[in-house]
């Protein structure tokens, strides 16, 4: 029954376009000039009635000239009122007749300016308008667009591309555009919209509910029950995945978190310096990046996807130099002086700063992402974003690479020794001032590489470190001084933590308990998650 | 606390430096006049610290005003010159600051400070010793003193024209105010949230947000307002996030795929130098809304621009809002003292109400007697190349409410320096006096 009615609505259809396009097909070339005009005419309500007027032509430009619409490609000339499309590789072509255009030049015309209300109709006609396109990608993307956009005049575009399609992904987001064009319509039989509600509830997602909870006032009481009821069981169903996504978000917190301390947790948790500049360590990380980027940029923009890994090595080089520097210059003079330390390496922190500020400015400096590292996919209901997952995936290669220093090198030897016991390791003949120097540099290093992935997520300006030198101090001692996997478990922890309270308390409330709950924890363990044993710190 | 702390620190340090750029400035100024022969301008941004980011760009605006003056011929036949002072970001010294403009440089007038914290915090010194203070940047209102002249947008002037857009244009029935957690958002969001429910909004269509300053993980906010904005009716987010903050929150829209064709962000805190920072690709379509945009395509703009880009030297410097502000009120101050024959601040405020300067979107804005100023209202959406589209304005100029319509406590006040000489006059009790 419903495969045959689809069958009749397709052939109707389909007789329909070819009747159309004997009869009036001189016509139809006319009113597709005339609606070009409409976008000379540089305002946002003629525009709109030209987007209209183009999508219902029927006219084989009118995605192409919708497409350029979208995509500020579209030019038209003040003078003559003429319509030119500039292809994606820069040339200019006639919109109406898709010639090249002769005699004019890009800087003579005007751009046709869109609005958000002309951006919703141009996704909602190019959806209807791509549904049969060749490319399955596309089509899924036209049926989405007409999901959101729930056009009545899509309903025979629709059936006839359901009817051809063959595409399992492509028929059910199609299946789902269907029917939400007819839950939105006044005039559909309430057979086919309880049908349609059915459908719509098995998407159980975000926008299912959106859909269901916005039924034209006019719907039959069947119909809204019935997606009242689907409505609830979606949202049951979704608790649990939210309770997964907040998870996730704490993971990636956490794993920001671990980043920016795993440098202090050396400098700091395994030496012992109280490094207020720290965070411009991270920050100076950053600057590199941007650094890198711009010399692709104004050099070989081919490689930009490959900045962030040409920036890496130097961000490490660049902050490690500069923390051995700083241990040769000022922090050797002051080792069991915590005091000094603190002030004076606060006093640096604020050189670099303003170093910074006057060499880049002091506005936020653009760094770019990477395609790779931007956009988000669906597992299930959870978005995943690829900056987080990467900077997840990064977190924990770092950790394990510095773990693996430590233990299995001469070097991560060496510094263990020098730091369980500095006579007894000198008088095992190992040069510990060189190592001092070695492990303050490697601290920095690591937090330098840090900046790298911050800097995709944060803004990159002098006071980029700011902003983390509290909680990366805050987790090193809640993890226990002198103890990595401290810092793990400690970073994750408080990061889901966070995740879970900030939906209840607010972002600024959750900041404060979570700030109580440690001090809490650190009365009862003043040493940390982690405490190390015996005499070893002390020394 | 972070912010006290490093305060506390920075201050020493920023003296000193101070103390060294100021000698240099003062030498250098001292070369081609004496100093009686100068009437000197105050300008009181942060040059360091958290905000030098915004408010570095309001010095140099100034300084180019001032020289530009001084090459039209000076102001009552002196030159000008410019006393520049760096508050660092750290509001305590703002108050210093001020005390040592106004009694040690006896300037004629300061224009500066950024946050309402900083204005909150110099306005005892300038009432103390009965100083002018031209304040930029568009602000909560609920204030209206004798000694300052708000040149940047009350909420009449931005916020709810910027509401009235969404619900008649966008057809937004459900609202997330988000801002930042400080005066200015909590005020703000205070007369939206009282507007809005006016307007027969219902409390579960309003939701409200707060965030710490700086804040930077926005996955769960960005994953709320997708939540809220499922419920079947057009969301619309009112962000009066601050500054940095912003970054960070719109890369998280981006990513996560809302767009502004679903839910659109209307800010009241980013304008054309915040974008800079950022790949505003994603962005396409949000809003924003100011009495200025440099995209505005007006004569006197374009030559304001061309200006800019000449007097730093840097084709790609852009301009916003605040900067036009300081134009507006630098013009007013001038025309004042010129029609006062003096700069003496009683003087100067007795005839600034009602003196008119040309703004650079093609009108004429004029001094009310509260103290602010007419301005246009403008929305515009965001461009590929992070500049505004402007899809909106309001018909002629709006004039600045010292006090909010909307609330309880101040529906009642006005603010008039004129002829009732008063700040915070109550309509119904007919006395001075009351509000907060």
């Amino acid at each position: 029954m419903h495969v045959l009615r689809e069958r009749v609505i397709a052939l109707v259809t389909a007789l329909g376009v070819l009747v159309a396009a004997g009869a009036g097909a001189g016509a139809r070339a006319e009113s597709f000039d005339d609606a070009l005009a409409g976008f000379a005419g540089d305002s946002y309500s003629d525009t709109e009635k030209a987007i209209e007027a183009i999508a219902a032509s029927g006219n084989p430009r009118a995605a192409i000239v919708i497409g350029a619409l979208q995509d500020a490609r579209l030019f038209f000339n003040a003078g003559t009122k003429k319509v030119y499309v500039k292809t994606e590789s820069g040339t200019l072509l006639d919109a109406a007749t898709g010639e090249a255009a002769a005699g004019e030049t890009i800087s003579d015309l005007k751009l046709v300016r869109i609005n958000n209300r002309l951006r919703r109709a141009i996704e909602a006609s190019l959806g209807s308008l791509t549904l049969l396109a060749p490319d399955p990608a596309r089509r899924f993307e036209a049926a989405q667009a007409v999901f959101r956009s729930r056009d009545a005049a899509a309903l025979p575009a629709l059936d006839a591309a359901l009817a051809k399609e063959t595409d399992a992904g492509v028929k059910r987001a199609l299946t789902e555009a269907r029917a939400a064009v007819i839950l939105n319509m006044s005039a559909a039989k309430q057979a086919d919209q309880i049908e349609a509600v059915a459908i719509i509830r098995a998407r159980a997602d975000q926008d299912a509910v959106a859909l269901l909870s916005a039924l034209p006032a006019a719907a039959s009481p069947a119909v809204t029950r019935a997606a009242r009821d689907a409505v609830a069981a979606i949202q049951n169903g979704l608790v649990l995945w939210e309770a997964a996504q907040n998870a996730w978000y704490g993971l990636s917190l956490g794993s920001v978190l671990l980043l920016a301390a795993i440098g202090l947790a050396i400098t700091f948790g395994v030496m012992g310096v109280i490094n207020m500049a720290h965070g411009e360590m991270v920050m100076l990380g950053a600057y590199t990046t941007f650094a890198v980027q711009e010399l692709i940029r104004s050099n070989d923009p081919a490689l930009f996807g490959y900045s962030l890994a040409i920036a890496l090595p130097l961000a490490f080089l660049v902050t490690g130099t500069i923390g051995i520097l700083i241990e040769r210059t000022i922090i050797r003079f002051l080792y069991g002086r915590p005091l000094e330390t603190l002030l004076a390496t606060w006093g640096l922190s604020l050189i670099l700063q303003q170093a910074v500020r006057t060499t880049f400015g002091p506005t936020n400096r653009e760094v770019g992402a990477p395609s790779w590292m931007s956009g988000a996919f669906e597992v299930g209901h959870i978005t995943v974003t690829y900056n987080r997952l990467w900077i997840i995936c990064f977190a924990l290669v770092v950790f394990v690479a510095l773990l693996g220093l430590l233990r299995f090198t001469r070097l991560g030897l060496e510094m263990r020794a020098v730091t369980q016991n500095r006579v007894m390791a000198a008088a095992m003949g190992i040069r510990t001032s060189r190592i001092d120097a070695l492990t303050f540099g490697l601290g920095s290093g690591i937090a330098g590489i840090a900046g790298v992935a911050l800097s995709q997520i944060d803004n990159v300006s002098p006071h980029l470190g700011q902003g983390y030198i509290i909680d990366s101090f805050m987790l090193v001692v809640f993890g226990g001084v002198g103890n990595l996997w401290g810092t793990l478990v400690g970073a994750f922890s408080l990061g889901i933590a966070n995740k879970f309270l900030e939906p209840y308390a607010g972002a600024v409330l959750a900041k404060i308990l979570i700030l109580v709950l440690i001090i809490l924890f650190i009365q009862k363990r003043p040493r940390g998650l982690f405490a190390l044993r015996g005499r070893a710190v002390e020394a | 606390m972070l912010n006290r702390i490093q305060a506390v620190a920075q201050r020493p340090i920023a003296r000193r430096w101070l103390a060294a750029t100021a000698g240099l400035a003062m030498a250098l100024a001292a070369l081609p006049a004496k100093a009686q022969d100068t009437i000197k301008v105050g300008i009181l941004h942060s040059l360091s610290g958290t905000m030098a980011i915004s408010e570095t760009t309001l010095k140099d605006v100034m300084l180019m005003l001032i020289d530009e003056q001084n090459k039209k011929g000076g102001l009552l036949g002196k030159k000008l010159e410019a006393v520049v002072v760096d508050p660092a970001s750290n509001w305590p010294l703002f108050a210093e600051k001020a005390r040592e403009l106004i009694t040690k440089d006896k300037v004629a007038a300061v224009f500066g400070c950024w946050t309402s914290v900083s204005r909150k915090s110099v306005l005892p010194v300038f009432k103390e010793l009965n100083g002018l203070l031209f304040y930029p940047v568009q602000y909560e209102g609920e204030e209206s003193e004798r000694n300052v002249f708000y040149t940047g947008a009350a909420p009449n002037q931005q916020a709810i024209p910027a509401v009235d857009y969404l619900m008649k244009e966008e057809k937004v029935q459900r609202w997330v105010l988000a801002g930042t957690d400080y005066v200015y958002p909590r005020t703000t969001n205070k007369i939206l949230e009282a507007y809005l429910k006016q307007k027969g909004v219902k409390p579960d269509d309003i939701m409200i947000n707060y965030t710490p300053f700086g804040h930077s993980d926005w996955q769960t906010i960005v994953a709320d307002v997708k939540k809220f904005g499922s419920a079947g009716k057009k969301t619309a987010v009112v962000s009066t996030i601050n500054g940095d903050a912003n970054v960070p929150f719109y890369k998280e829209l981006g990513n996560q795929g809302v767009k502004a064709t679903d839910i659109p962000v209307v800010a009241f805190s980013v304008g054309e130098e915040e974008l800079a920072g950022i790949d505003t690709k994603p962005l396409l379509g949000h809003l924003a809304a100011w009495n200025y945009f440099e995209s505005i395509d007006t004569p006197v703009n374009k030559e304001f621009i061309d200006k800019w880009h000449a007097f730093t030297k840097n084709p790609k410097r852009v301009t916003n809002d605040p900067m036009e502000a300081h134009v507006i009120g630098f013009a007013m101050w001038v025309e004042a003292v010129k029609k006062a024959g003096s700069t003496d601040p009683d003087k100067v405020i007795d005839t600034i109400v009602g003196v008119k300067a040309p703004n650079l979107t093609g009108g004429t804005s004029e001094m009310l007697p509260n103290h602010h100023i007419t301005k246009p209202v403008y929305i515009g959406e965001v461009r590929a190349d992070g500049q505004f589209d402007v899809v909106w304005k309001t018909e002629g100029l709006v004039p600045g409410d010292a006090w909010s319509k909307y609330l309880e406590g101040s529906k009642d006040l006005i603010g008039d320096w004129k002829t009732l000489k008063c700040g915070n006059y109550n309509t119904v009790t007919k006395k001075c006096g009351g509000g907060v």
